[in-house]
């Protein structure tokens, strides 16, 4: 009785420590991240490009790449990913739609410089130079899975009898689905956007080879385009301690962007429930 | 009204479907293209090396030498780390969140453990580089050392990068993931189960490791998405593990992964069998995370299965 009662304790204990444990990595990386970039923070810092050691140099031309990619990444991997849902929860009860819904769920767990290297093989290769477009491309095609999946999570919460009230009202199936059900699970996919944006806002490794980084303001599509992750990665394995800094400083601004969409999105779900 | 639309051969829901079923078989496509594209250019270094690319150690651009064997080894190794740090830790994360802790501080918690999932990749390796490692090299490679030195893993110097550092830093990431599967699949396991066993008397304990057995395919089927992530991951684990290519049974030496040569090397590549091996490379890392991935998704999904079946 006793032994039995001990090993509860000592159980209740370490799973309690673990989770403190867990919890306290977040709050030291993002306390450290605050220290660190906090100095470096200027009006200046985030609207300059980059320049040579010892010359200041910021991260502006980064930032709008990086919002210019996603946008672009967006108007390709958003309606094909919230079309996909809705075909896998409105009519994906075949052997066909369990297919796609188990490959999209697979891609999700692909490594998203798999994606770089493929899109580096279709476009680069074929055009002869690193773009912007190449970069969405790629950004996309990571999107596409996570869209389809939050979107396919999201209609399913609609309740049938919605579905079948209006059916029964005499709509064919395609107005049901585009004036009933997807308004009705609207807030919900666009979360499930969202949160897909901010999880490629943090992309670097599929940029590399398609979008490959700049440093200037760049607006054409042809060209190889600056983004944050990769401006930040080259701050932080150069040898110099200024550019060091810089790296902590662009962190906090991304790290920032993402956790405010993250926290803001669960924040928006929370209260639905 | 209803026989309107039926008397057409191409009613409107025929056009909505057939246009949802096109988007959805892209899908497919994408996965199809992106074999035969990578397929087709990793051709050159397939044909020269075949087989032996993925047992040959030499790697020489400048011969035009490729062997892919230090790269899988430094994966593998890198991911079971990973996996062996993170695996334990994540469970007793899950068990505290679902069994043990009221719902008013398992719910804020769980949501920041989720938050680190949500830090980009090149952010951990930022942090890895300029804190974790020199953290690891002044406080917990010494002691590691000085007591287990005599194993091979822990023999030789620690400088604070290379294929430990990487393991522990893979592991901060997938934590998360493990976690957050982890919780769902004992979230399936049915309530009922739990109240039979308190109602037996056994201890809160006792029931969880009831969860548990009922649980433990759903539970592999999370951990093995914890190794496909660390497969895969690229940024974190290219900016501590040291990037050299070889075998070394030490954990402190440096080593090289599959994503991370990739990642370094490939705006650099010069010559068309260079970027084809890397392309080959890039090829297995695909197929292999596929197949990882399909895999841990099975598991999980039999959980469901079963207890949906039985309850």
């Amino acid at each position: 009785m006793d032994s039995r009662r001990i090993a509860n304790a000592i159980a209740t204990i370490t799973t309690a420590v673990a989770a403190f444990a867990v919890v306290g990595v977040l709050i030291v990386i993002l306390g450290y991240i605050s220290y660190q970039g906090i100095s470096s923070l200027s009006w200046q810092f985030l609207v300059e490009t980059p320049k040579p050691v010892g010359e200041g140099g910021g991260i502006g031309n980064a930032i709008v790449g990086s919002l210019i990619m996603l946008g672009l990444a967006s108007l390709l991997g958003v309606p094909i990913g919230v079309a996909v849902g809705t075909y896998l929860s409105e009519m994906g009860d075949g052997w066909f739609g369990s297919t796609v819904r188990f490959v999209a769920d697979t891609l999700i767990g692909v490594p998203s410089i798999v994606f770089g290297v493929f899109i580096y093989a279709l476009v680069v290769l074929q055009q002869g130079y690193f773009s912007t477009l190449a970069g969405s491309l790629a950004l996309a095609l990571i999107m596409i899975p996570i869209i389809t999946r939050t979107t396919e999570e999201m209609t399913k919460l609609v309740p049938k009898t919605m579905r079948e009230g209006a059916l029964a009202l005499g709509a064919p199936q395609w107005r049901v689905t585009l004036d009933i059900v997807l308004p009705a699970a609207m807030s919900g996919i666009a979360t499930g956007i969202m949160l897909s944006v901010a999880r490629v806002l943090g992309e670097t490794a599929p940029l590399l080879f398609t979008a490959f980084g700049s440093r200037f303001y760049n607006i054409y599509l042809d060209e190889p385009m600056a983004a944050l992750t990769v401006q930040i990665y080259n701050y932080a394995i150069s040898p110099f301690d200024e550019w060091h800094d810089k790296a902590w400083a662009a962190t906090m601004v991304l790290v920032g962007m993402i956790l405010l969409i993250n926290i803001s999105m669960r924040y928006v779900t929370r209260k639905r429930y | 009204m209803n026989s309107a639309p039926q008397s057409k051969l191409f009613s409107g829901d025929t056009f909505f479907r057939l246009s949802l079923a096109s988007c959805a078989s892209l899908i497919l496509l994408i996965v199809i293209g992106m074999v035969v594209v990578m397929t087709n250019n990793s051709w050159l270094s397939i044909k020269e090396f075949g087989i032996g690319f993925l047992y040959g150690t030499t790697w020489d651009p400048i011969k035009g030498q490729f062997g892919a064997l230090p790269f899988i080894y430094g994966t593998i190794v890198s991911a079971l780390l990973a996996v062996l740090i993170a695996t334990p830790m994540s469970i007793a994360v899950a068990i505290f969140f679902v069994e043990q802790a009221p719902k008013s501080i398992a719910r804020p918690m769980a949501f920041l453990v989720e938050l680190l999932a949500a830090i980009p990749s090149v952010v951990y390796g930022l942090w890895a580089i300029f804190v974790l490692a020199p953290f690891l090299r002044e406080y917990i490679y010494p002691p590691l050392q000085s007591s287990l030195g005599w194993l091979p893993f822990f023999s030789g110097s620690a400088t604070g990068l290379g294929m430990l550092t990487g393991g522990i830093i893979l592991a901060i990431m997938i934590t998360p993931i493990i976690t957050a599967v982890v919780r769902d699949v004992l979230e399936a396991v049915p309530m009922t189960q739990r109240e039979a066993a308190l109602a037996l008397g056994a201890t809160h304990w006792e029931t969880t490791r009831i969860v548990l057995a009922n649980a433990s395919s759903g539970i592999a089927g999370a951990v093995i998405l914890g190794l496909g992530r660390a497969i895969g991951e690229t940024m974190a684990i290219t900016m501590v593990i040291g990037n050299r290519p070889q075998i070394s049974a030490s954990l402190f030496e440096p080593g090289y992964t599959i994503a991370s040569v990739i990642a370094n090397e490939f705006t650099e590549a010069t010559g068309e069998l260079y970027i084809s091996a890397l392309i080959e490379m890039c090829l297995i890392l695909f197929v292999v995370t596929f197949i990882v991935n399909a895999l841990a998704k099975l598991l999980i999904l039999s959980v469901g299965n079963k207890n949906t079946a039985a309850g």
